[in-house]
């Protein structure tokens, strides 16, 4: 596996796994009082920057359990890369498209946020999944 | 595994011609990283002319004996 490809993964896990904790604490407050009065601020906020670190320590574990034979990121890198944000992109338009009607419609910040979240997770998630893919079944 | 190139090639077998060089000396040589030699020899990686160039450099043969693409026949099938 290729230090780009161990980084793949790292940021796979990362940022499903923050996601997955942003929801359940999220969910269970929305589970408890009406979604306007719900506080989601601090805790897309904390688990945006969790993910990142938790995408560098995966990564650095990942590296230090099987050590990559170099970290140059080489054409194929790079040709996965551009196909998997090629593909991924389109969950980031989808986001801003439906936080886009939903302000016209004038629906709570709650809804808006949440949105645009699940798209910049989808664009992550899906980004990564394609990528990896196409490094174990070809481009 | 599906191979998404119906470029079939003979790395390996050039590679244990010529030496045994390995993946990784190849890889230097041509600049990527020992996985890419390990997805083109597989065919799950179609590498750039420039690249197929150097690689055919590497081993002093013309490019069509590394690589090799079926004829019309197979190609419409």
């Amino acid at each position: 596996m290729s230090y780009d490809e161990k980084g793949t993964w790292a940021y796979l896990v990362a940022s499903a796994g923050a996601y997955l904790v942003y929801l359940v604490i999220v969910g269970d407050r929305a589970l408890h009082a009406p979604v306007a009065e719900v506080s989601y601020v601090a805790v897309l906020l904390w688990t945006s920057v969790a993910s990142g670190i938790a995408s560098t320590v995966v990564r650095t574990l990942l590296e230090t359990a099987s050590p990559s034979d170099s970290r140059k990121r080489d054409v194929r890198d790079k040709e996965i890369y551009r196909f998997g944000e090629y593909v991924s992109r389109w969950f980031i338009v989808a986001g801003a498209g439906a936080a886009l009607i939903m302000a016209m419609a004038k629906l709570d910040y709650f809804w808006i946020a949440n949105v645009i979240y699940l798209g910049f997770v989808l664009w992550a998630v899906v980004g990564s999944a394609v990528k990896l893919v196409a490094y174990r079944r070809g481009l | 595994m599906t191979k998404p190139t119906k470029i079939t090639n003979s790395i390996r077998a050039l590679r244990f011609a010529h030496g045994e060089l390995t993946q990784a000396q190849l890889a230097d040589q041509i600049g990527v990283t020992r996985q890419t030699v390990i997805a083109i020899e597989q065919g799950r990686y179609s590498p750039s002319l420039e690249m197929a160039f150097q690689i055919a450099r590497v081993f002093k043969v013309p490019l069509d004996e590394v690589f090799q693409y079926p004829d019309g026949e197979e190609e419409s099938s």
